[in-house]
C-alpha cells in the first residue's frame, strides 16, 4: 500500500489554477521530494494532503483512508494521529516555552513518544525553557519539526523545511529527517534547494504550473541531461545556436532568460573549442560558469527558466 | 529515558498555555486588573460626596432693589449668589455658569430666567423664590423638618462600580479572545492546530476556561479595592454574584469568539469589537442609568448583553438581590452565548 496516492487533483483559486491535474504515489517508507519554483503549487498540493485544504477536483489517500469533507471527524482524527506536519512559516507563540509547546502539542495525540525524548531528537536540550521568542531561526525550525514528530507519526510533511537557515541549521535538520527514517517513516518534502532534495530524496517531482513535469531518483533525472557536466555562459551579442551547438563533445545547447546552458560529456574538451568559436562569431563572454550537472538543470532543460528565481 | 514532563488532558494543556501567555504580558495584566482600579478611583474621586452642592444664581445689577435681593439670597445656605451687571449675568447664563437670573422689577414683583430643562435650574427657581417669599413676610402655614440620610449604597461610587466590573468583563473577555485568535491565526498556529487531532471544542473552551480564572481574580481585586477605598458595600451573595459573571464572561467570550472568527487583522478585529462594544459602553447604564434614553428604546436596550450584565451585577451587589430575581438579565446572556457559539462555530476561520 502506498503512503500516499492522489490522482487529478485539481485545486483553483479564482482563475489561477494552482494544482492542475496532478498525480502522485509515494511508497512507504520513501522519502520524496516535491521541488519546484515559488509558486509551482507545491504547497497547496501539500496543505490538501494534510487535509488543510479541500480539494475541487481528484483524489486523496493516505494511509490506506481519505479525508472526510466535513471537517473534524473522529475518522479524520484517526488519520491525523498517524501524520506528522510541519508548515510552512507557522509561528510558535513567543511566550511558551519550548517544552510547553511541545507538551500542548503531545496532548492532542493518544500515542506518541514522550517530550523529553523528542526534545533530545532535535537536539534542544539545552533550550527547553527557554521561550519560543528568544529562539534561533534554526531552533525555531527544529521546534516546529518536533512538534511534527511527536506523535511518532507514520508520514511526515515538510513544507520548505530548510528555507532561510545557514548551512549548519540546514545540516541539523537533515540529519533529524535521516533519524526519522531509519525509524521506517514515509517523508513527503518540499524544497527549493537542489542540494536538500540530492541529499534527502529517493524521489523527486518537479513540479511547474501545478503539474509533475519529471519525475524520477536524482540520479535518473539528473541522467536524463544525457551528459554529467554543465558549461553555463553569456555574449554580449546574439550567438548563432546552431553552430554552437555541434561544438565537440556537446549533447545538447539550452538556451534559457539569461544566456545558455551546454551539457557536455567534458569540460576540458568543450571549452577550447567554445571560446574559438565565440570568437570566430565576433562576440565577447560576458560570464562562464562550469559545474556539475543539477536537478536544477534538469529544470532549466524544461522550462527554459531557472528555478531558484525568488 | 526517564519521563521529566507529565502531559495533561488537552483541554488542561491548552488552558494552561492561555493563561501563561495572559500572565507573560504585562500590558494585559494592566489592562483587565489596573485598569478598572484606576476608573474606580478617579471617577469615585470626581463625584465623591462633599456635602450638598450649592445652587449657583445671579442677581442682575441695575434695578433700584437689586441689592436688596442679593442680600436677602445671600443668606440662604443652599445658594451661592453673584451680582453682575445684566449683559455679564446674561452670558453667565448662557454658558451654563450660572442656572438661573433673577431681576427685581420696579414694581416688587421678581422675574426669574432660567431653562426649565435643567433640573438644577429648575431647583434654583424653586429655592430663590422660597426664599425671596420668606424674605417678604411669607409665614408658612405647617412647620417642617430635614432628615438627612446619606448613606453608602446611594451614591455615584455605588451605582458605578457594579457597571465598570461588567464593562471590564466585555472589555477582557472580548479583546482577549480576539486578539489572540486573531494572532494566532495571522501566524499560522491556528492552521498548525487544525492539522493535529485537537478537538475544536477544546480549543474553544480553553479560552472560556482561562478566562473564568482571570474572572475571579479580577472581582475580587476591584470588589475588594472598592471596599478598602470607598467602603462600597457587596449586599448580596458571592454565590450569586459569580453565577452572574460567570453568564457574563461566557456570553463575551462567545460574542468576541463570533467577532474575531473570520476576521485575519489586529486591525480588522479591532474595527468589529469596537462597533459591537461603543454602542454599549452608552447605552447599557455603565455610567448613568439607560432609564434617560426614551421609552421606546428601552426594551431594546435592555436586551443589550451589557445592560443585562450591568442591571444584574448591580441589583446582586448594590440590592442583595439573588438569582431569582434576575431571569431575564441572565436568560438574555445565555441566548446570546449560545447563539453567537453556534455562528462562531460555523464561521471560524482555521487559517
Amino acid at each position: 500500500m502506498p503512503a500516499i496516492l492522489c490522482q487529478s487533483l485539481i485545486k483553483k483559486y479564482g482563475s489561477l489554477t494552482a494544482v492542475n491535474g496532478l498525480d502522485l504515489r509515494v511508497e512507504s517508507g520513501e522519502c520524496f521530494g516535491l521541488l519546484g519554483p515559488n509558486g509551482a503549487g507545491k504547497t497547496t498540493t501539500v496543505e490538501i494532503l494534510e487535509g488543510l485544504t479541500p480539494p475541487d477536483g481528484g483524489t486523496v489517500e493516505l494511509l490506506g483512508a481519505q479525508w472526510s469533507r466535513g471537517r473534524d471527524t473522529e475518522a479524520d482524527r484517526a488519520l491525523q494521529e498517524r501524520l506528522g506536519i510541519q508548515l510552512q512559516e507557522t509561528q510558535f507563540s513567543e511566550k511558551m516555552t519550548v517544552e510547553e509547546t511541545l507538551c500542548m502539542f503531545r496532548s492532542f495525540f493518544r500515542h506518541g513518544h514522550g517530550v523529553d525524548e523528542t526534545i533530545a531528537r532535535v537536539s534542544l536540550e539545552e533550550k527547553r525553557h527557554d521561550r519560543v521568542g528568544q529562539l534561533s531561526g534554526g531552533q525555531k525550525q527544529r521546534l516546529a519539526v518536533a512538534c511534527a514528530l511527536v506523535n511518532s507519526p507514520d508520514l511526515l510533511f515538510l513544507d520548505e523545511p530548510t528555507t532561510g537557515l545557514d548551512p549548519q541549521a540546514r545540516l541539523n535538520l537533515w540529519e533529524v529527517v535521516a533519524e526519522f527514517r531509519k525509524g521506517g517513516g514515509t517523508v513527503l518534502l518540499t524544497t527549493h534547494y537542489m542540494e536538500e532534495a540530492e541529499r534527502l530524496c529517493d524521489r523527486v517531482a518537479i513540479m511547474d504550473h501545478g503539474q509533475v513535469i519529471a519525475l524520477g531518483s536524482p540520479e535518473e533525472l539528473i541522467a536524463s541531461l544525457g551528459a554529467n557536466q554543465v558549461i553555463e555562459f553569456s555574449v554580449d551579442g546574439k550567438l548563432q545556436q546552431d553552430a554552437a551547438a555541434k561544438l565537440p563533445g556537446v549533447h545538447e545547447l539550452i538556451a534559457r532568460e539569461a544566456g545558455f546552458l551546454l551539457t557536455v560529456e567534458q569540460t576540458q574538451v568543450t571549452l577550447p573549442a567554445l571560446f574559438a568559436e565565440i570568437e570566430r562569431q565576433g562576440l565577447h563572454l560576458t560570464a562562464l560558469t562550469t559545474h556539475r550537472a543539477t536537478l536544477e538543470d534538469v529544470f532549466v532543460k524544461l522550462t527554459g527558466r531557472v528555478l531558484r528565481d525568488a | 529515558m526517564p519521563e521529566l514532563v507529565k502531559v495533561h488532558h488537552p483541554l488542561i494543556e491548552l488552558t494552561k498555555v492561555r493563561i501563561r501567555e495572559f500572565l507573560r504580558q504585562g500590558e494585559a495584566l494592566f489592562w483587565v486588573f489596573g485598569f478598572p482600579i484606576l476608573l474606580t478611583l478617579a471617577l469615585g474621586i470626581a463625584f465623591r460626596n462633599t456635602g450638598p452642592e450649592k445652587v449657583v444664581v445671579t442677581v442682575e445689577d441695575g434695578a433700584k432693589n437689586s441689592a436688596d435681593v442679593f442680600a436677602a439670597l445671600s443668606a440662604s445656605p443652599d445658594l451661592k449668589v453673584n451680582h453682575l451687571p445684566a449683559d455679564e449675568a446674561a452670558h453667565q447664563l448662557r454658558i451654563g455658569k450660572t442656572t438661573l437670573l433673577v431681576q427685581a422689577g420696579d414694581n416688587g414683583a421678581y422675574i426669574y430666567r432660567y431653562d426649565p430643562t435643567r433640573p438644577e435650574s429648575r431647583a434654583a427657581r424653586l429655592a430663590v423664590d422660597d426664599a425671596l417669599q420668606r424674605h417678604r413676610g411669607r409665614v408658612d402655614p405647617a412647620a417642617s423638618r430635614d432628615e438627612k440620610v446619606t448613606e453608602p449604597g446611594s451614591r455615584y461610587v455605588d451605582f458605578l462600580l457594579p457597571g465598570l466590573l461588567g464593562l471590564n468583563m466585555m472589555g477582557s473577555s472580548m479583546w482577549g479572545l480576539g486578539f489572540g485568535l486573531v494572532d494566532m491565526r495571522q501566524k499560522r498556529l491556528l492552521k498548525r492546530l487544525a492539522a493535529t487531532p485537537m478537538r475544536r471544542s477544546h480549543f474553544l473552551l480553553s479560552f472560556m476556561l482561562s478566562r473564568l480564572i482571570f474572572l475571579v481574580l479580577e472581582l475580587g481585586i476591584v470588589l475588594g479595592f472598592a471596599r478598602l477605598t470607598f467602603g462600597v458595600q457587596m449586599r448580596g451573595s458571592w454565590i450569586a454574584l459569580i453565577v452572574v459573571s460567570l453568564f457574563g464572561s461566557f456570553c463575551f467570550t462567545s460574542v468576541g469568539l463570533l467577532v474575531a472568527s473570520r476576521a485575519r487583522t489586529l486591525e480588522g478585529v479591532s474595527g468589529w469589537m469596537n462597533l459591537f462594544m461603543m454602542p454599549m459602553w452608552l447605552l447599557s447604564g455603565t455610567f448613568f442609568s439607560y432609564s434617560r434614553f426614551p421609552d421606546f428604546t428601552l426594551p431594546l436596550i435592555r436586551v443589550l448583553p451589557l445592560t443585562a450584565l450591568n442591571d444584574a451585577l448591580r441589583s446582586v451587589i448594590s440590592e442583595g438581590a439573588g438569582l431569582a430575581n434576575n431571569n431575564l438579565e441572565l436568560a438574555v446572556l445565555a441566548a446570546w452565548s449560545v447563539l453567537c457559539f453556534i455562528f462562531a462555530l460555523r464561521l471560524f476561520r482555521w487559517q
